[in-house]
């Protein structure tokens, strides 16, 4: 039965900003999905507030609004575009709790909208933990398999406690209803953190809800990917098996396809309960997950849990199987059967059948908790990861090995080459291998090097015993590495099948690592190229998507057409996320349309690029030196090879630049000697000399006293900062000579053997970014932002307005001569971002990147220029001239000379401070600072700066409130700059809430105010709550709480998590506050409308024409 | 224990392509036809099923091992593949019902096998050039590679091979039914897999599995509701007994159910031919369209055999009206038989799933539904 046609238009809602829990995985499935109903000729409208996605490029939906993702802003949207259908199961729980709303509220039944891909009573039962327990119920019923964890539903404190003693006793788990990743989910060994727990819990669900549960930690754990269409056909797309056993989320485990350690019939059951599950939840046309724990003692099954949606492991399912589940969900939303859908690998063969792996494919987490110091790094049932790499292999060893150095984190490979110290030792590490920690699996490799006994480890971990041997095995091949007298051809092999890399090898045997792939290549000891087919090679497969392994044959083919490789971004990290991906992508397909073969090479399943469909060919593999090495060979056997861009994917491949060129590899676009001089502090510095222009004062100390005299020399404030890191980790403000004295005893170790850097910090600058194309004689600038917040807070994690909002011509052109001064002096052919300050009347240099930025996919959705497509082309040869003749760049002028009426586009960034927790229990400060730690961001984009900024904060984290109560406390030296903007929320109706110093300062300016008690002043006589309280009681609508110098003091502390907790908008910025009183007015007049990308765009293209 | 290579061992084919590797479970000489199994799980179903007699088995997923070998899951008394090709075997199994490792098992039941070879390469070369002989040889076996091929080379070819009384039972034995008994089906063992009776048993089928060999006479001495043909090794072109037999069940009307080679036996009963498949249909991931309802099925195979009839129309047969019921989505290979004017029906492929997906089970309800019309 083909499609339906009563459907001509569909909405489809993204996912937002990028969260811990909630990714890129969504671009990946929303872009599939977007482009699918488009190809079937379907109207795409679409929702999505991220600018960094490849979804919201113009081109991929009909109208795309980059608009807040809440039931109002879509509400608006469907009144104007009128679909005919809303898909709501590609967006993640974002999406799925929109639609859910409009359907309560009657929006969709009002404006005729039809709910597709799933239904809101089938999303109710998978969602409601008490729904989907009668949905196993039933299963269980039918089949006779399959049961819930004993459990209460629990929607008080006081149900909460007397839940425990009905499942007899701690631990237990908590689970709140409806929030996504498993938000404010947790075990509770005992009252004091079940209180903790499920107080937050409790708040953090959107009913009010939480679910209380027998403990099966140390379960084994595994998902099932299934679809089913409107024909009650359902295939299993993939199972998955996690390495770490229950009491780990998912998304922070290292987990494994297929599973490993299931018989056929242990299997079967897990089949036909999943199959009973989507049949019985009603999921009539798309996929699901489900996950289940299994008793390693008796196979007892639990279902733990199920999502009535694309996820992020049914990306991850695509990505290891080759099977587009979105895509797949797409069709299916739109009437089409499996049956009906090629299969895109064999193209012979249907979708109606369930893939067959003949390799192994391993996904590892990466975590960020040295951002966030205090933060406990035990995992839980509440992700906490941000990003992961995946690797395939041909055995477990190799594609773990692979995946673990994919991850490219100092100590992510397995470390052979310390010493170990025996027993005790090992005792003390199987003590800590006990709790799951980010890097648990070394702390096993360490307990096994230290003489561990296999049952030893499986009594400390509960990881299977399957796996452990695994371990036992990578342990055994390096010490035969370590230990042999030659490393003879053999055991070369041996190593190389077990995936380990030349740098571990060379590690091992005391030699380097060039050496040992010299050793290997005169060996011709060289890994061979497998493809993803879907099918274990049981029919050809037509879609060029590799993997590496060291086998007998390799699948790569000969070609033509030169080809262009392109290095992604890896996984994603705090400072290196999807806006990376986004540039990769985009080049590929100019790239492409310029008549070049495109190979993509990543690692990060969760990302565009890495879909088969993005590139001509696909290369799975780890961003490292060697593995990059050898595609290029492999590709240049295949035919010739222009060369590897490696400056769109972030720092990643930008660091391999340099070698890779020493090893006669040709770099396309900004060569390394380039990057050296962008990226060295003196060669950089020669080059602003050079130029003529101005950077802040800096120093190099290697003492406490060479330190105090620099910062004398400089002037305080000054940014200090260990000289050896990146993305600015361990950066602090250091306001006086008492804070830089402290600064350096607590950073005492790494003073030692690294200098520490000190720049002068230019309080009350303007900090400015832009992104610029060169290409050796013209500049084209891509477009200026004016941050929000003050210089000093990392540009990733401030607020920023393009066009700038207080900037004049004469600003823009001083900042274009600088930056064609900055491009040329570097030698730039391609994207350059540079970051500026401007203080008091001086425009300072802070930093140069060239290379495309974080903030490329937000400077081309706000001008409405594809800048990473333009700089694949430069990098090629292309000149902005021929560029701007073909049409990609705009004909005349650039992102500098904006018409006066052009849209003001304000990017957010998206903080994760509700994720983490100190082993206390309590949250972390969320103050921001020269450290980036946002996750993602939004853009909201309108004709005003107001109504701009409004959309952006409704976006990010919420509406911002148009009455209520504010509460206002900030530090003596933004106590000016906070009257003007208090008085207007003052005059908007607001009662203004202020602690004693504040308080006072506003009555003086004649300010009507409300004073409270400090936190730390506790509860008054008379029970007058705290600010704390007070927020927590949900009596605070509005929070502007600015730090006090550094560190911040208790009172900040406890006000800004009591924010994060109560979900409650708090600015920590006065800025930030000037920027929500402008977005506040804009609410209140209620002139908040929507407009498309679309529209933007050709509003921009008539002025452009006619100015 | 240790990662050190096992024994040499090396795997050729009857075109001269070979693959060295280690030995896996028994060390010697095994020859017998190549062919892949693409299932993910259950080796343990796949090693003890009949129909594998005298091939040579090529697991595409790397690791096998992993969940060792118990006492429940075997099909059959015995392993009963020639020779087994893995990749990576478990050094170490982990499962709470496994009793023992594998390769322990395979070398303890005389299985010759080979580790450690590119067995994706090897399942293209054969998905490309077709199933052909193959020989493993390790220990004293090993020789010159020239030797090696001519013993490939004159090892016996699969087609013509007559092979199911070399499976089948000798003497008859019965599966009781579970609960109530409602039905008495005689089952023609021609390697016939324990779970298929066992998914007749547990619908009140008592179950009499009967030699290959069995005579018409014998079979209605049980007064049956209806007669089973099972599945079995080697060329339905030379199952002359069972087509023989199953005419004699057809021409009484007697409810009648085939799977797998029952399938190709009730192809030829009915006067359609048989071929040889290029590399067949083996794993447990096939979907089948069952084209009366419309419905797909995703379904365990294991045939190198296929019937050749018409998809597009229903066929006249001695025995009536005959149309195919079941065709593979793949490639549309006759994956099923049905009778419009008997009951009777036969499956290419196995509802019993034992490895496999359960998709298909309601083919037993079918049968069932047969033998109870019959009655009214």
């Amino acid at each position: 039965m083909p499609k339906r046609t009563d459907i001509q238009s569909v909405l489809v809602i993204g996912s937002g900003p990028i969260v811990i829990g909630q990714a890129a995985e969504f671009d990946y499935s929303g872009t599939q999905a977007c482009r699918v109903l488009k190809a079937e000729g379907l109207r795409v409208i679409l929702v999505n507030s991220n600018p960094a996605t490849i979804m919201t490029d113009p081109e991929i939906a009909d109208a795309t609004y980059v608009e807040p993702i809440t039931p109002e802003f879509v509400e608006k949207i469907i009144a104007k575009e009128r679909p005919d259908a809303l898909l709501p199961t590609l967006g993640g729980q974002t999406a799925l709790n929109t639609a859910i709303s409009l359907f309560e509220s009657g929006v969709l039944e009002r404006h005729g909208v039809e709910l597709i891909g799933a239904d809101v009573e089938a999303i109710r039962k998978g969602e409601d933990r008490q729904l989907f327990k009668e949905v196993v119920e039933a299963v269980n019923g039918r089949i006779g398999h399959g049961e819930s964890a004993r459990s209460v539903i629990c929607h008080s404190m006081d149900e909460v406690l007397a839940g425990v003693d009905a499942l007899g006793g701690y631990p237990v788990v908590v689970r709140p209803s409806f929030t996504m990743g498993g938000a404010g989910s947790g075990f509770a060994h005992d009252e004091e953190d079940l209180r903790r727990i499920a107080g937050q819990g409790l708040a953090l669900s959107p009913t009010t809800e939480v679910l209380l549960e027998e403990s099966i930690l140390g379960w084994k754990e595994y998902e099932l990917e299934l679809m089913r269409d409107k024909h009650d056909n359902v295939v299993v797309v993939c199972s998955i098996e996690n390495f770490d056993p229950m009491g780990v989320h998912t998304g922070d485990s290292i987990t494994v396809a297929p599973a490993m350690t299931l018989t056929d019939r242990e299997y079967q059951v897990l089949r036909d309960i999943g199959i009973e599950v989507i049949r019985e939840v009603g999921v009539d046309t798309g996929g699901c997950n489900i996950q289940f724990a299994v008793d390693p003692e008796d196979g007892r099954v639990v279902v733990i849990e199920m999502n009535p949606r694309v996820s992020r492991s049914s990306a991850l399912a695509s990505k290891a199987t080759g099977f587009p589940i979105a895509k797949i969900a797409a069709k299916l939303a739109i009437g089409y059967t499996l049956d009906e859908i090629p299969n895109d690998i064999t193209e012979k063969t249907p979708a109606s059948f369930e893939p067959s792996l003949d390799y192994v494919v391993v996904k590892v987490p990466r975590f960020a908790f040295e951002k966030f110091p205090g933060a406990d790094p035990t995992l839980t049932t509440t992700m906490k990861s941000v990003g992961e790499a995946m690797a395939f292999g041909r055995n477990f060893t190799e594609a773990f090995n692979k995946a673990l150095r994919s991850l490219e984190q100092k100590g992510s490979q397995f470390d052979f080459s310390r010493a170990t110290r025996g027993a005790d030792e090992c005792e003390a590490l199987l003590r800590a291998a006990a709790v799951p920690t980010d890097g648990r699996v070394h702390t096993v490799m360490r307990a096994i090097r230290a003489g561990a006994t296999q049952e030893q480890v499986f009594a400390a971990t509960r990881i299977d015993p399957w796996f452990i041997d695994q371990l036992f095995l990578i342990h055994e091949v390096a010490t035969e590495i370590a230990d042999a007298d030659r490393l003879e051809p053999e055991l070369l092999r041996h190593a190389k099948r077990h995936g380990f890399s030349d740098a571990q090898i060379a590690e091992m045997r005391g030699l380097r690592e060039d050496v040992v792939r010299e050793v290997r290549h005169a060996l011709d000891i060289r890994p061979v190229y497998k493809t993803v087919d879907t099918c274990a090679a049981e029919f050809a497969a037509r879609t060029p998507y590799f993997y590496s392994s060291y086998e007998e044959e390799t699948e790569v083919s000969p070609r033509e057409k030169p080809a262009v490789i392109i290095l992604g971004s890896g996984p994603n990290r705090i400072g290196q996320g999807i806006e990376f991906d986004y540039s990769c992508v985009h080049a590929s397909f100019a790239l492409s349309e310029a008549g070049y073969e495109t190979v993509m090479v990543n690692c990060n399943p969760e990302t565009v690029s890495t879909d088969y469909d993005t590139s001509d060919r696909l290369y799975f593999e780890p961003l490292t030196l060697e593995d990059v090495l050898e595609i290029v060979h492999a590709e240049t056997l295949a035919g010739p090879v222009a060369g590897v861009v490696v400056q769109l994917g972030g720092q990643t491949p930008l660091g391999l630049a340099q070698a890779l060129k020493d090893n006669g590899v040709p770099i396309v676009g900004t060569p390394p000697e380039a990057i050296h001089a962008a990226e060295d502090r003196g060669a950089f510095g020669r080059v602003l000399a050079d130029a003529g222009l101005p950077a802040p004062k800096y120093g190099t100390a290697f003492s406490y006293p060479e330190a105090r005299a620099i910062a004398a020399g400089i002037g305080y404030p000054v940014m200090v900062r260990p000289s050896y890191v990146l993305g600015g980790r361990g950066m602090q403000i250091v306001y006086d000579e008492e804070a830089l004295a402290a600064y350096l005893e607590q950073h005492a170790g790494l003073v030692a053997d690294h200098p520490v850097l000190i720049d002068r910090f230019l309080d009350d600058a303007i900090e400015i970014d832009v992104d610029a194309l060169y290409d050796g004689e013209e500049l084209y600038l891509g477009g200026v932002m004016e941050h929000i917040e003050e210089a000093g807070i990392h540009s990733g994690d401030s607020a920023c307005a393009l066009p700038p909002m207080t900037l004049g011509g004469h600003d823009i052109k001083r900042l274009r001569a600088s930056t064609e001064a900055i491009a040329r002096g570097v030698g730039v052919r391609g994207l350059i971002n540079i970051q500026f300050a401007m203080a008091g009347d001086i425009l300072y240099v802070l930093e140069a990147n060239p290379r495309a930025s974080r903030t490329v996919p937000f400077t081309s959705k706000a001008t409405a220029v594809p800048l990473a497509k333009a700089a694949a082309r430069i990098s090629l040869g292309a000149t902005v001239a021929e560029l701007r003749a073909e049409g990609m760049l705009p004909a005349v002028g650039d992102g500098g000379t904006l018409p006066l009426d052009a849209p003001i586009s304000v990017k957010e960034a998206v903080m994760p401070w509700s994720r983490f927790r100190d082993t206390h229990g309590r949250g972390v400060d969320t103050v921001l600072g020269p450290e980036m730690r946002s996750t993602g961001e939004v853009m909201g984009i309108d004709a005003v700066f107001g109504t701009a900024y409004a959309k952006s904060q409704a976006a990010a984290y919420g509406a911002l409130p148009t009455k209520g109560r504010a509460f206002v406390s900030v530090a003596n030296r933004d106590k000016r700059a906070m009257i003007f903007p208090a008085r207007t929320l003052r005059e908007h109706g607001f009662e203004l809430l202020a602690t004693s110093g504040t308080a006072e300062v506003l009555r003086r300016n004649g300010v009507e105010v409300t004073s409270v008690r400090k936190h730390n002043e506790g509860e008054g006589p008379n029970g007058e709550p705290t600010i704390v309280q007070l927020i927590h009681a949900g009596q605070v609508d509005l929070i502007v709480n600015t730090p006090y110098g550094t560190g911040g003091r208790l009172d900040g502390y406890d006000i800004r998590t009591a924010a994060v907790s109560r979900g409650v908008p708090c600015l920590t910025t006065v800025q930030a506050l000037s920027a929500a009183v402008q977005g506040i007015d804009a609410l209140a007049r209620d002139e908040v409308g929507v407009r498309s990308l679309q529209e933007h765009a050709q509003h921009l293209d008539t002025a452009r024409s006619q100015s | 224990m240790t990662t050190a290579p096992a024994s040499p061992a090396m795997l050729v084919l009857e075109d001269g392509r070979t693959f060295a590797g280690r030995s896996y479970g028994a060390v010697g000489q095994t020859l017998g036809e190549a062919v892949f199994s693409t299932g993910m799980t259950g080796y343990q179903e796949t090693l003890t099923d009949p129909s594998y007699h005298r091939q040579v088995v090529v697991m595409t997923a790397p690791h096998i091992g992993n969940t060792g070998v118990n006492d429940e899951d075997p099909e059959s008394r015995r392993i009963w593949v020639a020779g087994y090709v893995v990749r990576d075997p478990a050094r170490r199994h982990s499962n709470w019902r496994a009793s023992r490792g594998l390769g322990v098992e395979l070398a303890d039941q005389g299985v010759v096998g080979i580790s450690g070879v590119d067995t994706r390469a090897l399942t293209r070369h054969l998905r490309e050039r077709g199933a052909m002989r193959v020989g493993i040889f390790s220990g004293d076996a090993l020789a010159a590679p020239d030797v090696l091929l001519e013993r490939v080379r004159t090892a016996p070819q699969m087609a013509g091979a007559d092979l199911s009384a070399e499976v089948a039972t000798a003497e008859p034995y019965t599966v009781p039914a579970v609960g109530e008994k409602k039905y008495t089906v005689a089952a023609i063992d021609l390697g016939i897999k324990g779970m298929t009776p066992q998914r007749m048993a547990e619908r009140g089928i008592e179950v009499h599995v009967l030699p290959a060999t069995t005579t018409l006479e014998q079979i209605y001495a049980l007064a049956p509701d209806g007669v089973f043909f099972s599945n079995g090794p080697g060329d339905p072109a030379t199952a002359d007994h069972p087509v023989a037999l199953m005419r004699g069940v057809l021409e009484r009307s007697t409810p009648l159910f085939g799977i797998c080679f029952g399938n190709q036996i009730l192809g030829r009963a009915l006067g359609f031919g048989t071929f040889k498949l290029k590399y067949g249909h083996r794993g447990i991931n096939q979907p089948v369209k069952d084209r009366a309802t419309g419905k797909v099925e995703v379904t365990a195979h294991n045939h190198g055999f296929a019937v050749d009839a018409p998809l597009d129309r229903v066929s006249d047969t001695p025995f009536g009206r005959a149309e195919v019921s079941h065709v593979c989505l793949n490639d549309d290979v006759v994956e099923g038989l049905r009778l419009l004017d008997r009951p009777a029906f036969s499956v290419q492929y196995h509802p019993e799933a034992a490895a496999g997906p359960h998709d298909a089970a309601y083919l037993f309800d079918r049968f069932v539904s047969l033998m109870e019309d019959q009655r009214a």
